[in-house]
């Protein structure tokens, strides 16, 4: 084996982390000036009612069809158990708690961030490329007031709110799809969940939704910001940051269980 | 008035070396030369949106350099600039693009600005074009509605990179008489790049030619036609020959 060749793997690991270390440091970065905007408020208002607009309201219809579905799966992947067992006494709780505690914070962050952090790294890398950022700044406007913070602000929220729904469409659906398939009344079904359902249980899910919103926003804002290279940069900053935000959203989920219970 | 000293900016390897300029007030500065020769690098540092490495560039005698980004914004609201790619916002109207300097910036009443929109608007030929989207426009549209924008605070300085790129002959001289036209009456101190060398002469007070990072000519437009050093006369006259 050449010296090289031997060389060349610990050189490629070390790029990596290198490379990795660099982009954390830039959200980090990026985080820190969108917050100093807040204090005091420097945040375009019509900026952030758009951005709360498109990236909420818009994204309505694709998280009410996954919600509805997702509570269907759950009912229709555990039903030869709850009848092997006689569990239907349960099914109410193991499909909220489940529902609220994990898997609706994290379906609807993956579908938020294929749609709107995507969209959003796609946006701003075109207005870096196309001269549109350096346009705001020769207009005297600062992009990060004007275009990160609003948009930071608007998918927080928006996320946190899309939980919300997608957590109340998810149990109807499992609702609907135990009493069809199970034969579960829905009002055993609500019955088996509200004793054991505490508001922990919400919450916890809330605050995860806001981490995994946060993550979406800085990643898409930062690599949407970094592109470099024309339109194939624009398609390198999407896909770079979809994938960092989709693994950061999965490393979060583990620590934020681990940290909230 | 700008007044640009030995400024010299690199990526990876040197773009600008050394250059010093000095652009009037109420004067018409040509900027020309060969393709990467640093014109709109130039450009980008006279409005503080690139940091130079060496060197200083004052704007009506306030020097950049020491400026951090909210100090450089109070200067660049006395600037006025088209970039090469439009820079249109794609999510706003016509309207809306020209617009918003005025909305951002300035405490004026919104029949103002609406008054001050229609007024750009015609200027540029292009009246009504306020609900238009910026994509549904062709490139010379795009220009004007750049223009516009960019002179729609009436700002003292205007910065234009290569208003006509891309456009037919006509549609360029239109642009040209649009900006001589806009400078005589606001007295606005304008720097344009273009590579239409013909073009930009027959409107240019003063032309400065960049070769290779550096100034290889500043002088009159006469100057420039008449120039016999090599670079200027093979480069303003297109000539084959040459040192190019």
């Amino acid at each position: 084996m050449s010296r090289e060749t031997l060389f060349a793997l610990p050189a490629r690991v070390g790029a990596g982390i290198l490379s990795v270390a660099d982009q954390v440091g830039g959200m980090t970065l990026l985080l820190g000036q969108a917050l100093r905007r807040l204090f005091p408020p420097r945040v375009d208002r019509y900026e952030l009612v758009r951005n709360l607009h498109r990236m909420g309201v818009q994204s309505l219809p694709i998280v009410i069809a996954t919600a509805a579905f997702t509570g269907a799966i759950m009912v229709i992947q555990a039903a030869p158990l709850v009848i092997r067992f006689n569990a239907r006494a349960f099914i109410g709780w193991g499909a909220s708690f489940v529902t609220f505690r994990e898997v609706g914070p994290l379906l609807i962050a993956l579908m938020f961030n294929g749609r709107v952090g995507a969209n959003n790294a796609a946006e701003l890398g075109t207005m870096v490329v196309t001269e549109q950022v350096d346009g705001l700044r020769a207009l005297a406007i600062d992009p990060i007031g004007y275009l990160v913070t609003p948009r930071i602000l608007a998918m927080v929220v928006m996320i946190v709110a899309l939980t919300v729904l997608g957590d109340g469409v998810a149990v109807i659906g499992s609702m609907i799809t135990g009493d069809l398939l199970l034969d579960v009344h829905p009002r055993t079904f609500i019955a088996s969940a509200l004793p054991m359902l505490g508001p922990w249980d919400v919450i916890v899910g809330l605050i995860k939704s806001a981490i995994f919103g946060l993550m979406i926003a800085l990643t898409s804002c930062y690599f949407g910001l970094s592109t470099r290279g024309g339109a194939p940069g624009v398609g390198r900053s999407v896909n770079a940051s979809v994938v960092a935000a989709a693994s950061g959203i999965f490393v979060a989920d583990y620590l934020s269980t681990f940290v909230l219970g | 008035m700008i007044r640009i000293q030995d400024l010299s900016v690199a990526f990876r390897s040197p773009v600008l070396d050394g250059v010093s300029l000095h652009a009037p007030a109420a004067s018409i500065l040509a900027l020309v030369g060969p393709g990467a020769s640093g014109k709109s690098v130039l450009l980008k540092s006279v409005a503080g949106l690139l940091r130079p490495d060496r060197g200083e560039v004052f704007v009506n005698d306030v020097a950049l350099g020491d400026r951090d980004e909210a100090g450089l914004a109070e200067v660049r609201k006395g600037i006025g600039m088209l970039f090469q790619n439009y820079a249109l916002f794609d999510y706003l109207t016509v309207g809306e693009n020209i617009a918003f300097p005025l909305r951002r910036l300035f405490d004026l009443p919104e029949e103002e600005i609406q008054e001050r929109v229609t007024e750009r608007l015609v200027r540029v030929s292009l009246p009504g074009f306020e609900e238009r989207i910026p994509r549904s426009l062709s490139g010379g549209q795009k220009k004007r509605v750049g223009i516009a924008r960019a002179t729609v605070a009436r700002a003292p300085i205007l910065l234009y990179d290569d208003p006509t790129a891309g456009l037919d002959p006509v549609t360029s001289q239109k642009i040209y008489d649009l900006i001589k036209g806009e400078q005589r009456e606001q007295q606005s101190c304008v720097m344009v790049i273009s590579s239409d060398v013909a073009g930009i002469l027959s409107i240019a007070d003063r032309v400065a030619m960049l070769h290779q990072g550096r100034i290889a000519f500043d002088g009159t437009a006469e100057e420039a036609r008449t120039s016999q050093d090599p670079l200027v006369r093979q480069f303003i006259h297109g000539l084959l020959e040459g040192p190019l």
